[in-house]
């Protein structure tokens, strides 16, 4: 057990500070909106320059090109939360699909578009989910047949955030009918502006339409924009799935929403006492944070084990299903610590924190559900980390 | 960075495991309970590996190790539910290491006396309990005193949190024993009446505390670990309509819930000890967390380890209910989870 930082890494994090706060004047505010609005695309160029987005991947694609030093990344990571300057853009196109490439992807796909997706120029979404195959990813049916040199796609999808402002998709459609499940999938990408595509926004619970549908008419994509080969897709979605779980759940997010609970407590009162010092809502404050700190400290086992090149194992398989769940569990106790104030949303004088307490209670259930429901992670934890067998298939 | 055991802390929490694995049967658990040379077989075992030494300072004869290391052994306690001299040692130790009777500790160690704690009254007493100091004389009473058996004198603290040792010799001593739901550990409660007072200064109560709390949230990942272990095992051996249960989501599911309770408060304990381990000032609160978050986490696999076992579960058959036990007088002593958490919430000033 060492939880100090060698002197190299103290110097890195200084310079990181350092940096960061000579650079705050040029970053780009909330009300600075849009995904490509201007400040937001030159404070991501000035991140990837100076290695503090996109470290890690090759200068020939783009990137900083930095070598892997988990601990750099994490510092980094940390400089962000501390200075409260906005990190690195961290779209599903960064997050899921450039890591994607690097493995699998051809020279020319890794050219093509590795570094407008890094520089925020090309938005992507992830077209993955149908409205009849969400947990059964793999019984997906939208289909791609062949034509001369083109895939005719047609088909839906849903729950596909930002399909509004994409430039491109990440896509997975049955090529080969006849296969088993598993085998007969692609992974695609094209425009989003290829004729006979029609997206749908999709209202959700907190009333935004953060989702859409996206429906496939006879849309003509070349043969050449498969990644990795034919029938491959599932390995290829699976390798992406990995990147996504990884980003829902981390317990640092987690530390920071525990720490403005703790916030709202001091600040909210009732008949003149702060809720803070009220002892049944402090008991269950208290309840959060111990486990708020297992998280963090798992995190840093995880992160140990990392650096050793070990598997984490279950510490690492959990992490999606908990992550989820507190933060859920905080959202909640924030809005009850403000009781009916906490029931106010949209706009109006007396709302705090612009309603957005009620907005993360609603859309954190979304995450439960979403990227593998907690269902769903249960079986994986048993499954791979317990060494309990699957459910037998049903006699047809 | 690292945050993982080192090569010796493995080593040395599988050799207390492997020990334990050979003297402490569940069939010598149950022997245990009513056999005192059955009971005194692990306890000698243990001593013999230097769990006795292990925390004191090495200029007092001992091996000078932290108490990360205790409590993985005392992990390994709870996993065969176990029971020495352990959290008692530990506890006095801490106590008095830095205190005016400093030299006890080489006694400690070289065994020349044995020190029973009655402490359980300085984080909380209940009714009726407690030590009053009248004229240097002490009167009253303490429950639930640990490790009495065998002992030769006792730590006791007065209401005004001054610590005596007492001869347990002594004819102003009482001891008689408590019955509780737990049989692999037992507790005491001890009179005095009009015993002489005799003071140690400069006594450490808040670090012997802190020290036993951390040791019973590390018994409690012990009892949880072991508890979840055997759910499993048995999910894969026991079969209903033609399948092994362990197949069914309904159980899976309620053994990832207890994995995913329990691979984070693992790592709660870990940061726990090594806080107290590197006088970090934080150690106080992620004690009273890690102590309660064990408490609960523990409570909730002790019942659902016993319900994936089905009916066989509660029988005394399979001896599940030894674990059971153990965890429910875990989240007890030394401060229940709300009493901890409450703790927790006052030392954070949250002003």
């Amino acid at each position: 057990m060492d939880l100090d930082l060698k002197p190299e890494y103290k110097d890195f994090r200084d310079k990181v500070l350092h940096l960061l706060e000579e650079a705050r004047p040029s970053a780009p505010s909330m009300a600075d909106k849009g995904l490509k609005h201007p400040k937001r695309l030159e404070w991501q160029k000035w991140l990837i320059e100076n290695g503090l987005a996109a470290r890690t991947i090759p200068e020939e694609y783009g990137g900083y090109g930095a070598t892997p030093d988990l601990l750099k990344s994490r510092i980094i990571a940390e400089a962000f939360a501390k200075t409260k300057l906005p990190g690195p853009l961290a779209n599903q196109g960064i997050s899921m699909l450039v890591p994607t490439l690097l493995e699998l992807g051809t020279e020319e796909q890794k050219q093509s578009y590795i570094k407008p997706t890094l520089y925020g120029e090309m938005v992507w979404c992830q077209g993955y989910s149908e409205p009849g195959s969400g947990s059964d990813l793999a019984s997906l049916s939208t289909s791609a047949e062949i034509d001369g040199d083109d895939y005719v796609i047609n088909g839906q999808k849903i729950w596909t955030s930002t399909a509004r402002q994409a430039d491109m998709i990440f896509c997975l459609v049955r090529t080969e009918k006849y296969a088993p499940k598993h085998k007969g999938i692609s992974y695609l990408l094209f425009s989003m502006e290829s004729p006979g595509i029609e997206i749908r926004p999709l209202v959700d619970m907190t009333g935004e339409a953060n989702f859409n549908e996206v429906f496939f008419t006879d849309v003509r994509v070349p043969r050449s924009s498969v990644v990795s080969g034919p029938g491959d897709g599932w390995k290829v979605a699976n390798a992406t799935l990995t990147h996504e779980r990884g980003m829902l759940g981390d317990p640092n997010a987690t530390k920071a929403r525990f720490l403005a609970v703790v916030d709202i407590m001091k600040e909210e009162t009732i008949d003149g006492q702060r809720l803070i010092d009220n002892p049944v809502f402090r008991d269950r404050l208290v309840s959060l944070q111990a486990r708020v700190y297992a998280m963090q400290a798992n995190g840093m086992r995880i992160t140990t084990c990392m650096l050793k090149k070990e598997s984490p194992g279950i510490a690492g398989l959990i992490v999606k299903l908990v992550g989820c769940e507190l933060n859920h569990e905080l959202a909640r106790l924030a809005i009850d610590a403000m009781g009916e104030i906490g029931v106010l949303y949209g706009k109006g004088k007396y709302l705090r924190d612009f309603g957005e307490w009620q907005a993360k209670y609603m859309y954190d259930l979304g995450l439960i559900i979403g990227g593998g429901t907690a269902q769903i992670q249960k079986n994986i934890i048993s499954e791979r980390g317990l060494g309990m067998p699957r459910e037998p298939k049903p006699a047809v | 960075m690292e945050f993982a055991l080192s090569e010796d802390q493995r080593l040395l929490q599988d050799s207390v495991v492997r020990v334990l694995g050979d003297v402490a049967s569940l069939d010598n658990i149950r022997l245990a309970v009513d056999d005192v040379s059955k009971a005194e077989t692990i306890e000698v075992a243990l001593e013999s590996l230097g769990v006795m030494q292990l925390i004191a300072p090495e200029d007092q004869g001992g091996l000078g190790l932290g108490l990360l290391d205790a409590s993985l052994v005392q992990q390994a306690h709870g996993n065969f539910v176990a029971s020495s001299r352990m959290l008692s040692t530990v506890m006095a130790i801490e106590m008095l290491k830095n205190s005016q009777k400093a030299s006890l500790v080489s006694d400690i160690v070289n065994g020349k006396i044995r020190i029973a704690i009655g402490l359980s009254e300085s984080t909380g007493a209940r009714r009726d309990a407690g030590i009053y100091n009248i004229f240097g004389e002490l009167n009253g009473k303490t429950l639930f005193s640990f490790d009495v058996v065998g002992a030769t004198h006792i730590l006791i603290a007065d209401n005004d949190k001054n610590v005596h040792l007492i001869d347990l010799s002594s004819n102003y001593v009482s001891v008689s024993e408590l019955d509780t739901i737990d049989r692999t550990r037992k507790f005491h409660e001890i009179v005095l009446a009009s015993c002489p007072e005799n003071p140690i200064e400069d006594t450490n109560l808040n670090g012997a505390i802190l020290a036993g709390r951390l040791l019973f949230a590390a018994d409690s990942l012990g009892v949880c670990e072991t508890m979840l272990n055997r759910a499993v095992e048995y999910s894969l051996e026991r079969k209903q309509f033609n399948r092994i249960i362990g197949s069914f989501q309904a159980v899976k599911h309620l053994c990832a819930e207890m994995v995913a309770k329990l691979e984070p408060a693992r790592a709660l304990v870990w940061q726990a000890a090594h806080a107290v381990d590197t006088d970090s000032e934080d150690s106080d609160v992620l004690v009273c967390l890690a102590k309660s978050h064990l408490s609960e986490v523990g409570t909730f696999i002790a019942r659902t380890a016993i319900e994936v076992h089905g009916g066989m579960g509660f029988t005394d058959l399979l001896g599940l209910h030894y674990w059971f036990k153990r965890m429910g007088v875990n989240r007890q002593l030394l401060g229940s989870p709300e009493i901890l958490r409450e703790e927790a919430a006052k030392l954070q000033n949250w002003n």
